[in-house]
């Protein structure tokens, strides 16, 4: 299982911290986002399809090029703003 | 090198931090510290609070990176990184970051380099209650920037 979670203003627009989901292979993020997309629905897509957003693979920042796969923790989020 | 990295709701002390760091070793000739507050104006006016979360475990690693690339550059024999979340008001100190070295000049330039790569690299949000509704910021391009000097330009 993929475990994948939410913050800020993604995890409020999708109404939940995050899910499990698994994968029949490894796959890109982008693949993972179309895959959601599915699974749950078309507003997953399209939230975590938003050019700004972020993700971190097992806590350090990767593109959406990034391969993950079986165990892998992936989170999603908006530009940060802390300071 | 001694670092020290806090994520809490509770309020603190930037005296005793700054007083920590001068106690660390008996090289040390410089503290440079910065504190953050929150604002009642930033985007919108009559900002009357704040909420802040954050990505526990990844902040941490973050922070650490940037203190790590910091004193690859400068000589740092201590720095400590204070970040508050949850609910803040106007006037609520929010972030903390103290630099001890031997010399000023390399304790002014690690501090200002954490405080400028914190604002755009460390997993933070903020939720701002103003006077129309709530609303999560965004990103500055000026802090961007400004983060972004600190490769091309040397200081």
């Amino acid at each position: 299982m993929i475990n994948v979670i939410l913050f800020a203003s993604i995890r409020e627009n999708l109404g939940t911290q995050g899910l499990q989901v698994s994968v029949p292979q490894p796959l890109s993020v982008t693949a993972l986002v179309q895959h959601l997309g599915q699974t749950e629905n078309d507003q997953w897509r399209q939230e975590l399809g938003q050019e700004n957003v972020l993700v971190a693979v097992n806590q350090a920042m990767v593109s959406f090029d990034h391969v993950v796969q079986d165990d892998d923790e992936v989170a999603f989020f908006p530009p940060v703003t802390g300071g | 090198m001694t670092t020290t990295i806090r994520i809490q709701t509770e309020v603190f002390d930037p005296g005793v931090e700054i007083n920590q760091l001068g106690a660390v070793s008996m090289q040390v000739g410089a503290v440079t510290s910065f504190t953050g507050l929150v604002r009642d104006i930033n985007e919108q006016a009559g900002v009357s609070g704040l909420y802040l979360e954050h990505y526990p475990g990844m902040t941490e690693k973050q922070i650490s990176l940037i203190i790590d690339e910091a004193a690859q550059r400068w000589q740092v024999l201590a720095a400590t990184v204070i970040h508050r979340v949850g609910a803040l008001v106007p006037a609520d100190p929010i972030v903390f970051v103290g630099v001890a070295s031997q010399h000023r000049g390399d304790a002014f330039h690690a501090c200002e380099y954490i405080i400028d790569f914190l604002k755009t690299r460390a997993t933070f949000w903020k939720k701002e209650q103003t006077q129309v509704g709530d609303r999560w910021l965004t990103t500055r391009d000026s802090d961007v920037d400004t983060a972004e000097q600190w490769r091309s330009g040397p200081r």
